[in-house]
């Protein structure tokens, strides 16, 4: 479990010896096998599919199967804008789907509502409710663009740590596994942000 | 001739309880000792695509919807039956051809009574 000496570790691969920890093979497996919720929300969906079609070809990073049921998923893209009616929803599949699991927020709309922000049904962002892992910008932004957010989806997979004090927050017992589901109200979603995920940006006048 | 001729079942039936079985140890073993399972009530509800899901999912059906297994079977199932008939219409045996009928006049007494009761009416 413990860190390997890098020299040593060199040493050995040298003599044709590899060497791994049990942290390194769980990441090895669990990054290169992520396996994404299968559903669209707007026209970056549009990106998304194209990304999965064979021209882009998401099953080169090991994301090709598109699960259609959270249960199965491991990775949730936003694509697309969330509508104030569609939040209560996503917030309850993120919910749904087991640990551990990741969000990348595609596209303008899904990280701050977008050209559509001023709209009085747009969610400014699903980071309000969920916490996001990656995201992208552009409207929308192209495949190449996705890839790469799953490639830094990867590298911080890899990062995360098994054991010890800085251990992921999916292994720590502690962390909330659920998300509490905005309910509608009388002219907003009730509560307007999750206020343990999402601290609204302060501007300091002097 | 080896004196065991059967032992290689034994050997697979051992491999086969082996392989499902070990990898339900293996994951027990990584729940026991690295990641805690963090259930919630949100999290075990029925997956219903996000939405709340309402009610019972062993609800029954009324009786009436028999009308609609009936037109079903007239306008569908006996489509399914009709050209297979067709194509091989004049290569059939007098049996078959009895046989088919039967069933043709059946679901035809059907469709009578079903047009009789009204049923094909657009606007009830």
């Amino acid at each position: 479990m413990s860190d390997i000496d890098e020299g040593l570790r060199s040493e050995l691969q040298r003599q044709g010896i590899w060497v791994t920890s049990m942290q390194e093979l769980y990441n090895w497996g669990r990054k290169n096998s992520i396996w994404p919720l299968q559903f669209g929300l707007a026209c970056c969906a549009i990106e998304m599919i194209a990304t999965a079609a064979s021209r882009y070809d998401i099953a080169r990073f090991g994301g090709e199967v598109f699960r259609p049921s959270p249960r199965q998923a491991d990775l949730m893209i936003v694509a697309g804008t969330v509508t104030k009616k569609m939040a209560p929803q996503i917030v309850r599949l993120y919910n749904q789907m087991p640990d551990p699991k990741y969000v990348i927020s595609m596209g303008a709309c899904a990280i701050s509502g977008g050209p559509f922000k001023q709209g009085y049904n747009v969610l400014k962002g699903i980071d309000r409710y969920i916490p996001v892992d990656v995201y992208i910008p552009g409207c929308p932004p192209r495949p190449e663009a996705l890839l790469h957010a799953f490639m830094e989806l990867q590298r911080k997979i890899d990062e995360q740590k098994l054991t010890g004090p800085r251990k992921a927050e999916h292994l720590d017992p502690d962390q909330p596994s659920e998300f509490p589901v905005p309910a509608f109200g009388a002219h907003d979603l009730e509560p307007a942000a999750n206020a343990d995920v999402f601290r609204p940006p302060t501007m300091e006048r002097t | 001739m080896t004196p065991h001729s059967y032992l290689f079942i034994v050997i697979f039936l051992g491999v086969a309880l082996l392989f499902p079985i070990m990898p339900l140890i293996l994951a027990w073993m990584w729940r026991r000792f690295f990641q805690p399972p963090r259930p919630g009530a949100e999290k075990n509800a029925t997956y219903e695509c996000g939405v709340e899901s309402i009610g019972e999912a062993q609800i029954q059906f009324r009786s009436q919807y028999y009308l609609y297994a009936i037109i079903f079977l007239i306008f569908d199932v006996e489509a399914v039956f009709l050209v297979p008939f067709a194509v091989a219409f004049t290569g059939l045996p007098i049996g078959a051809f009895v046989a088919i009928l039967v069933f043709l006049l059946l679901l035809l007494e059907g469709l009578v009574w079903a047009w009789g009761k009204g049923c094909l009416n657009w606007a009830r």
